[in-house]
C-alpha cells in the first residue's frame, strides 16, 4: 500500500537560516533512511500558496482565481504531478481533469514545485 | 535644467512602456527591468545635461538600461550562492542580452500586458501591474489615485511579481484559442483604470484626470498593437466620447451636472472626432460587442449639438442589442430610460415598474433615481419626491447625495406639499 503524506506548514513565520537548515537536514535524514529501506517513492516542497492559482469549470467555463483552494466542504481527493512549460500549459492540463469523484464537481489547485537550486559555480 | 527634466519626464511618460516590455522579455525579471530602465533615467540626465539631449532618446536609454542588465550580471556573477533559479537562467544567457535586445520585437509590450492582466493574479494586483508597468506610474501615484497606503499597494505589485516568476506566468501573447476571453480580461483591466478615474465618487481630481488620460493611452496601445480587433478600438472610443465631456461634469461648487444639463460647447471636440471616426470603423464588423455598443451609444449623445437633438430611438436600439448581449440591471435602466425619451415618458415608466417588480432592484439607488426622473418629467411631484427620498437612502456616494438633494429641493421648491428639501 501506498501512503501519501501531506506537510502542513505556517507560512508567516520568520525562521532563521539555521533553523530551515536543520528542517532541511531533517526531510534528507527521513528520505535516505526511506530510500535504504525501499518505501520511498516521491516527495518535492511547494512553493508558497501564494503563488497559487486555483481552476474551476463552471457552465463549461474555466474559473481561474489568484490563490490557494480555500473552501471546506471539499477534500483532497488525488494529485497529478505533470512537467509543463508554463502555468498557461499547467492550467490548461487542470482544466481536463476531472474533480467530480462523489457527484459534486470540485476544483484544482494548481502549486509550483519548488525547483531545488543549481550550486555550481556559472561559467560564462 | 527644468527643460531638461521636462524632456525626460515625457520621454519616460510616452517610451517606458516600450522599453521596460523588452527589458523584461531579456532579463525574465521586473525587477531587474525596472531597476535598469532607473539607472538608466538616473544616468540620463546627467550625461544629457552636460552633452546635450541625443536625437533619439530612447534609443539611448534602451542602449544604456541594456548595459546596465549587463552589469547587473556580472556583479551577480561573482556571487557563489545562486539564490535564485531565474536569475541563475538569467546569468547564463547575459551574453546574448545585446544581440537579444536589439532584436525587434513589436509585440514586447502586447506581451506584457497579457502577463499584467493573467487571470492567475487578482483584479487589483493586475490594476496595480498594468498602472506600474506598462503606465510608468509611481507606487505612490497609482496608491494615491486608488486611496490605499502606500505599503498596501506595494505588497500588492510584489507578491504579483512574485507569483509572476514562482508560478511561471508566461510572457506571451495567448494563443488562438484563449486570446478572445483572455483579451476581453485586459479591456476590462483598461476599463477599470478609466472608470475609476472617471467617477466622480471620491479622491484628488488631479490624480484622477491623470488616470483617464492614462487609461486612454493604455487603450490606444492596446488598439496599435491589435488593429485587427474592432472591440479594442471601441473601448479607445468609448474612452475617449466619456472623456470629452470632462470639464462640464460637475460645477464648480462640486455639484453633478448631468448629460442633459451640461454645456456642449465646452466637450473636446477633438476627441469626439477621433471617438466617432474610431467607432466607425469598429461598426463596420458584424456582430458588433458590449464596447462597440457602447461606444455606439457613446457617439449619438456626443453628435447631438443640444440635448434636445439627441436620437433616442438610435439610443434605445442600442440599449437593445446591449441587453442581448450583456444583460444588467443598469443596462435595462438606460433602455427603459431611452424609451421614455424617444416614445413616451408612460411607455418608460412601465418598462421601469416591470424591472422592479420583482423586487431585486429595491436597494439599488440608480433604479430610484431613473424612476424618479420619468416620475418628475410626467410632472408627478409627490410620487417623484418619494422615489427620490428612497434614491438617497441607499447611496453613500457624496456626488450622488448632493444631486438627489438638489433634485428634491427643486421639487420641494415648487410648492410641494411634503417639502421634504427642508430637510
Amino acid at each position: 500500500m501506498r501512503y501519501m503524506m501531506l506537510i502542513y506548514s505556517q507560512e508567516n513565520e520568520e525562521a532563521t537560516a539555521e533553523e530551515m537548515g536543520v528542517v532541511a537536514a531533517t526531510h534528507k535524514a527521513v528520505m535516505d533512511e526511506a530510500r535504504d529501506r525501499g518505501v520511498f517513492r516521491a516527495a518535492d516542497p511547494l512553493e508558497a500558496s501564494s503563488t497559487a492559482t486555483t481552476v474551476r469549470i463552471q457552465d463549461g467555463r474555466m474559473l481561474i482565481t489568484d490563490g490557494p483552494f480555500a473552501e471546506t466542504n471539499e477534500q483532497l481527493a488525488g494529485y497529478y504531478i505533470l512537467d509543463c512549460q508554463d502555468l498557461d500549459e499547467a492550467l490548461a492540463w487542470a482544466a481536463k481533469i476531472p474533480t467530480a469523484c462523489a457527484g459534486a464537481p470540485g476544483c484544482i489547485e494548481v502549486r509550483p514545485l519548488r525547483e531545488f537550486r543549481r550550486r555550481e559555480p556559472v561559467n560564462a | 535644467m527644468h527643460d531638461l527634466h521636462a524632456t525626460v519626464e515625457a520621454v519616460f511618460r510616452a517610451e517606458s512602456g516600450r522599453i521596460i516590455a523588452g527589458l523584461i522579455r531579456v532579463s525574465r525579471s521586473f525587477d531587474l527591468a525596472e531597476e535598469a530602465m532607473q539607472d538608466a533615467f538616473a544616468a540620463a540626465i546627467v550625461s544629457w545635461d552636460a552633452g546635450g539631449v541625443p536625437d533619439n532618446p530612447a534609443a539611448w536609454i534602451t542602449a544604456a538600461a541594456r548595459r546596465k542588465l549587463i552589469d547587473y550580471a556580472r556583479r551577480e556573477q561573482t556571487r557563489r550562492n545562486h539564490e535564485d533559479q531565474l536569475l541563475y537562467e538569467f546569468l547564463c544567457r547575459s551574453s546574448a542580452i545585446d544581440e537579444e535586445m536589439s532584436r525587434p520585437f513589436a509585440d514586447d509590450r502586447l506581451s506584457l500586458i497579457f502577463t499584467c492582466c493573467h487571470p492567475a493574479i487578482n483584479m487589483e494586483a493586475q490594476v496595480a501591474l498594468t498602472l506600474r508597468t506598462l503606465g510608468g506610474l509611481t507606487t505612490s501615484e497609482i496608491a494615491r489615485a486608488f486611496l490605499l497606503p502606500e505599503p498596501t499597494l506595494a505588497q500588492r505589485l510584489v507578491r504579483a511579481q512574485r507569483k509572476i516568476q514562482q508560478a511561471r506566468i508566461p510572457y506571451q501573447v495567448p494563443d488562438a484559442g484563449s486570446l478572445p476571453e483572455r483579451l476581453s480580461a485586459v479591456q476590462s483591466v483598461l476599463y477599470l483604470i478609466f472608470n475609476e478615474g472617471y467617477s466622480a465618487s471620491s479622491g484628488d481630481s488631479l490624480v484622477r484626470r491623470e488616470l483617464c488620460a492614462e487609461a486612454i493611452r493604455l487603450a490606444r496601445t492596446l488598439a496599435e498593437l491589435m488593429p485587427e480587433n474592432p472591440e479594442s478600438m471601441a473601448l479607445l472610443a468609448l474612452m475617449l466620447l466619456h472623456d470629452s465631456r470632462r470639464d462640464t461634469r460637475s460645477s464648480a461648487d462640486g455639484q453633478l451636472v448631468t448629460l442633459e444639463e451640461q454645456d456642449r460647447s465646452l466637450w473636446h471636440q477633438d476627441q469626439i472626432a477621433e471617438g466617432i471616426r474610431l467607432v466607425e470603423r469598429a461598426l463596420g464588423r458584424r456582430n458588433a460587442g458590449p464596447y462597440q455598443l457602447q461606444a455606439a451609444i457613446a457617439a449619438v449623445h456626443a453628435e447631438a449639438r443640444t440635448a434636445g437633438e439627441t436620437d433616442w430611438k438610435q439610443i434605445a436600439a442600442l440599449y437593445n442589442l446591449l441587453k442581448a448581449s450583456q444583460p444588467s440591471a443598469i443596462v435595462s435602466l438606460n433602455h427603459a430610460v431611452a424609451i421614455a425619451m424617444s416614445e413616451s415618458l408612460e411607455r418608460g415608466l412601465a418598462l421601469i415598474d416591470d424591472l422592479g417588480s420583482s423586487g431585486e432592484l429595491d436597494s439599488y439607488h440608480l433604479y430610484h433615481a431613473a424612476r424618479a426622473d420619468l416620475l418628475r418629467r410626467m410632472g408627478r411631484t409627490r410620487e417623484a419626491l418619494e422615489s427620490y427620498s428612497r434614491g438617497l437612502a441607499l447611496t453613500s456616494n457624496a456626488v450622488e447625495l448632493r444631486y438627489l438633494r438638489r433634485r428634491i429641493s427643486e421639487l420641494g421648491n415648487q410648492g410641494d406639499p411634503l417639502n421634504v428639501s427642508k430637510q
